[in-house]
């Protein structure tokens, strides 16, 4: 199932110093709530991703921490001041402490 | 045998729906008995670490469909005013809701790098609720907004 995870990113290539860009993020994931029971009645145990962690030039530009209330493959967006040319990174943890890691880089022009 | 058939069929269908009006009662209840406007705030006091005093009203704005037809993935945008520099950033957006099994929803930790204090994420809501949203400004202070939230169909798998 885990082969089944891709993060995707929507992230502008280039920017002005100084500008702020939006950027968006999903990654595909049940997001298992621990609330659903399978045809046999048992509860399915909780598995979502409960972290997202974005760096830029390895400096935290913020964390998510996210709750079994986040619908399924969820669709993360927010800002980036963006002062000089870098990598964005992201990481997202599930309750399994698998990780999924993506990276774009932004040029200022 | 044809009467007796009968009304074992109505005893039986009777019964049915007495066991069914009990199933959808407890259903209710147990609904009720998830997270309360009492647990959203024992949530979220839980999360804000010192911060200094209560919330206020203003700074906050909480956007979301007013009636949101699939309660499985209802878009929510949270902003909140700033300036979003090393003297004065917002460094945490907290947002739970009191209608779904657990109220916490989302914590966002930020800094003054993000530049702009707006967020955007998809819940799940299992029922018409609030959703209420805190920010944590980087001087301690709160600020606060909510949103009635109409669901038509429920999220959760319910």
């Amino acid at each position: 199932m885990s082969d089944d995870i891709k993060p995707r990113l929507r992230v502008p290539t280039t920017a002005k110093k100084g500008e702020v860009v939006e950027i968006k993020t999903l990654i595909t994931h049940l997001m298992e709530t621990g609330q659903r029971k399978d045809a046999d009645g048992k509860i399915v145990p909780r598995l979502i991703v409960n972290t997202m962690k974005v760096t830029y030039n390895d400096k935290p530009v913020l964390t998510a921490k996210l709750e079994p209330a986040i619908a399924a493959n969820p669709f993360l967006s927010f800002f980036l001041r963006v002062e000089e040319s870098g990598t964005l990174k992201f990481t997202w943890t599930d309750d399994n402490d698998q990780s999924w890691t993506a990276e774009s880089k932004i040029d200022v022009a | 045998m044809t009467r007796m058939g009968l009304l074992n069929r109505r005893s039986a269908l009777l019964a049915a729906t007495g066991a069914a009006t009990g199933a959808i009662a407890t259903v209710i209840a147990s609904r009720n008995a998830w997270a309360t406007q009492d647990s959203v705030k024992e949530w979220l006091a839980g999360q804000i670490k010192g911060a200094k005093d209560g919330a206020k009203d203003g700074k906050v704005t909480l956007k979301a469909p007013e009636i949101a037809e699939n309660g499985n993935a209802v878009p929510v945008t949270v902003s909140v005013e700033s300036e979003m520099s090393e003297k004065s950033y917002v460094k945490a957006i907290y947002v739970a809701a009191d209608g779904n099994p657990n109220p916490g929803v989302v914590t966002w930790e930020l800094t003054p790098l993000a530049g702009k204090a707006e967020v955007q994420f998809r819940a799940r809501l299992a029922q018409t609720q609030k959703l209420v949203a805190v920010a944590e400004m980087n001087d301690g202070s709160l600020f606060t907004a909510s949103r009635e939230i109409k669901v038509t169909i429920g999220g959760c798998g319910g």
